[in-house]
């Protein structure tokens, strides 16, 4: 990297030195353009938080896109059901590399209050990788301004030569899950989500292995 | 899907073809998630069939499992514009089917809430329809600042800015003291002002009265057979308002008109949600002016084992969207046996076809702006 | 004015009128009608001039699966002469190729969506109906979901807490357990 007495030197002469890394991360990170898809509740405080009291346009997300092939953000607001997760993938599928999301609700990461559902998709990440998650029901708008200063935090340490789209075997569209008789096949995307372990597990060997 | 025919002959050399086109569940203007098949020919509309479940949370169900109180934020979650209202309908459903009795002040606070509930639904709704008209967020801007005060309030009262939770069977959870109505007076002291801003901007408006007039006109016939209700039957006609009619709460005692529409088109639906403004001000001074002291919650209810005797029984309010009603069984015990919720939006979208066909796929789209529905309402 | 089910029954000869009590603070008391005579019942209460009721407010599923029947209640009201409500009750035997009712769409259009909702939920058909099929699960789904007896898929999985450590201390010292820890662990 560059030399930091170096850099100041120059600066104090009027030379900015920055790396092309920088720049390219930088230029990614602020002007991040969020898709216009709300869901549930915390839709309205993502609406609340691009009003004109909390601004979200001061972070870069000037103006939410209505089509996926121009946004480079989805931010997932609310629940996300059966019926609605072959939506949710194929939107997701239809955005060009850089892509991210954000998973805002407790809805959108586990599946929030209404888990114990026959048509509530237990969280958003069993079929698309998230990026950052926000709790809450419905959290604040400061929460989501949050959410977006982690992401531009993450995207300026990503390098340049591991990026997702540059890799060949990487894979950047996911398999659409089919509403079929009883519930969404497959339930869960094996690549993107591991179910957790249950504690109970856990205890049951080491009591074994006590014992 | 849709019965039409698939190739119809014009006069002349030209044959054309019905699209048909699915408008959702993610477009800008839906609302929540919410789809339209709609047949076209060319621009206008022949045929339309609404899609909805894309946000069923199975809401039913689940209070099946938990005690009468624990559904309560549930009810928030309902119409998440309002969760002030779908509380009062749920307390008063549950207060009527068990005989509770509401103290006095308990009354005079829900109205407050209902009725703040009522004027911010009813900014963000005018918003989000001239956001459809095309007026690109300029309105909602004005909307959405008086809401950020009225959510202000509701925070500092319940401690959330949506998802209040703030209602009790028999009364409300925190009571009032003279720093929160003092800043009550002040919302409801400043919101005429920003009324008659909002109503300069738009009232007379060239482009609004273009579009608006003259659209999706729902006959009074249909507005009553279709079990219309709220806002968009009385800007067709119907005089029919639940607060005026079954008189709940301390609504008997409060004076205010009920605003009627003589056309029904979407304009009228429009004019009516800022006359209802005008009068829920109207209301809130009233009711800031007289509100009693005492208790703000009746004492004989327990919070803990709550039960209701054997039987069923209906509970409705005049919710900013309609008429919202609970309907609740209960076999005697500390859960429901069944719980099913009477959403207008849902019900109000039977006549979406009626009042959309024969108009242009643009004007569909302000026509499901002007019923104003919530998709948490819909799909429960 | 509300007609007695005397009235009714005068009305519409041949009509069995149950009366169902509500709680009893609620005072809501329903008409229990036979399937066959509702339709008629329905259209008496709309038009005659005493009554009119021509507002269908809600129409419910409620599934008695102990009693074996499965019922749909109507709640009513008059826009005209501002009264109601009054409930009318219909009964169908919960098993799928019994399960049917005459649809009240073609009285009241407002019931149009509720009756698809009951049918999508409860199974229960609506002879009738001008559009009957699913409105909120998805066309392919073949089950009932509001029914006692539907068991849901199981794709619930344990959410792990910062409880869960406290939980294995507590084992691991022979302390009080919660019933939660006694629940078989499902592989």
């Amino acid at each position: 990297m560059i030399d930091e007495g170096l850099k100041s030197e120059l600066q104090k002469q009027g030379v900015f030195v920055v790396s092309t890394e920088w720049l390219y991360n930088w230029g990614r990170k602020s002007s991040i353009w969020p898709l216009q898809f709300g869901l549930a509740c915390c839709a309205i405080e993502m609406i609340a938080a691009a009003a004109a009291r909390y601004d979200l346009a001061r972070f870069g997300a000037e103006v939410f896109r209505a089509t996926p092939r121009q946004a480079d953000l989805m931010i997932v607001a609310g629940t996300v059901t059966k019926k609605m997760a072959p939506q949710v993938v194929r939107l997701f599928n239809q955005m060009p590399e850089p892509k991210y999301v954000i998973a805002m609700g407790a809805c959108a990461i586990s599946g929030g209050p209404f888990k114990d559902g026959y048509n509530v998709l237990k969280g958003v990440d069993r079929y698309i990788p998230v990026d950052v998650h926000i709790p809450g029901c419905p959290p604040r708008p400061e929460a989501l301004l949050h959410a977006i200063i982690t992401l531009q935090e993450k995207i300026t340490g990503q390098h340049i030569d591991q990026m997702r789209w540059y890799d060949a075997t990487a894979t950047t569209e996911f398999p659409i899950p089919v509403c079929s008789e009883h519930d969404l096949l497959p339930a869960a995307n094996p690549e993107v989500w591991q179910p957790p372990k249950d504690y109970r597990d856990v205890t049951n060997e080491e009591s074994t292995k006590k014992s | 899907m849709i019965a039409a025919p698939s190739t119809i002959p014009a006069g002349g050399a030209i044959t054309t073809q019905l699209l048909e086109v699915s408008i959702g569940p993610q477009h800008p203007s839906t609302h929540g998630v919410f789809r339209m098949d709609v047949v076209l020919d060319g621009e206008v509309v022949r045929a339309l069939k609404p899609v909805v479940g894309y946000l069923h949370r199975n809401h039913e169900q689940l209070a099946e499992k938990m005690s009468w109180l624990g559904s309560m934020p549930y009810t928030d979650r309902l119409d998440y514009f309002n969760s002030m209202s779908n509380n009062w309908a749920y307390a008063l459903a549950v207060e009527k089917l068990a005989g509770i009795k509401v103290p006095e002040r308990a009354e005079y606070i829900r109205v407050i809430m209902a009725e703040l509930s009522r004027l911010q639904n009813h900014a963000s709704a005018i918003g989000f329809l001239l956001q459809d008209c095309g007026a690109w967020g300029t309105p909602l801007l004005y909307a959405f600042k008086e809401r950020e005060k009225i959510l202000d309030f509701f925070e500092t009262v319940s401690g959330s800015r949506m998802m209040c939770n703030y209602f009790r069977f028999g009364g409300v959870r925190v009571d009032l003291n003279d720093e929160m109505l003092a800043m009550a007076r002040k919302i409801v002291a400043e919101f005429p002002k920003f009324l008659d801003e909002f109503e300069k901007l738009m009232t007379t408006n060239e482009v609004v009265l273009a579009r608006c007039q003259r659209v999706g006109i729902l006959p009074k016939e249909l507005a009553i057979a279709g079990s219309i209700s709220g806002p968009v039957a009385r800007a067709s006609g119907v005089e029919y308002d639940i607060r005026k009619v079954d008189k709940y709460g301390v609504y008997g005692q409060l004076e205010f008109g009920v605003p009627v529409g003589a056309v029904g088109d979407v304009y009228d639906r429009y004019y009516i949600r800022v006359l209802e403004m005008r009068e829920s001000v109207k209301i809130l001074q009233q009711v800031l002016r007289d509100i009693p002291a005492g208790p703000m919650q009746a004492v004989e209810v327990k919070l803990r084992g709550f039960k209701i005797p054997v039987g069923d029984g209906y509970g409705r309010v005049e919710g900013p969207k309609g008429e919202l009603g609970f309907y609740l069984v209960s076999e005697g015990g500390p859960k429901p046996y069944r719980y099913h919720i009477r959403p207008p939006s849902f019900i109000n979208l039977t006549v979406l076809e009626d009042m959309c066909v024969g108009h242009k796929v643009a004007d569909a789209i302000i026509i499901l702006g002007s019923i104003d529905i919530v998709l948490g309402e819909v799909d429960r | 004015m509300i007609p007695t089910s005397e009235q009714l029954c005068a009305a519409v000869p041949g009509a069995v009128i149950e009366i169902v009590p509500s709680t009893p603070a609620a005072t809501q008391p329903a008409m229990l009608v036979d399937r066959e005579h509702l339709v008629a019942v329905a259209r008496y209460l709309k038009n005659e001039p005493s009554c009119q009721l021509d507002f269908c407010s809600c129409v419910t599923g409620v599934d008695y699966l102990a009693k074996g029947f499965i019922e749909i209640v109507y709640h009513l009201y008059s826009v005209a002469l501002k009264h109601g409500p009054v409930v009318l009750k219909v009964r169908a035997p919960r098993e799928l190729n019994q399960c049917h009712v005459p649809s009240l769409t073609t009285v009241w259009r407002g019931c149009e969506f509720q009756e698809r909702e009951a049918f999508d939920l409860y199974g229960v058909k609506f002879d009738g109906h001008p559009d009957l099929r699913r409105i909120l699960m998805w066309n392919e789904f073949t089950d009932h979901p509001m029914r006692k007896d539907y068991v849901p898929p199981a794709d619930y999985e344990w959410e792990p807490t910062p409880h869960d450590e406290v939980l294995k201390r507590t084992k691991a010292a022979g302390g009080i357990m919660p019933p939660s820890a006694a629940v078989e662990v499902k592989k």
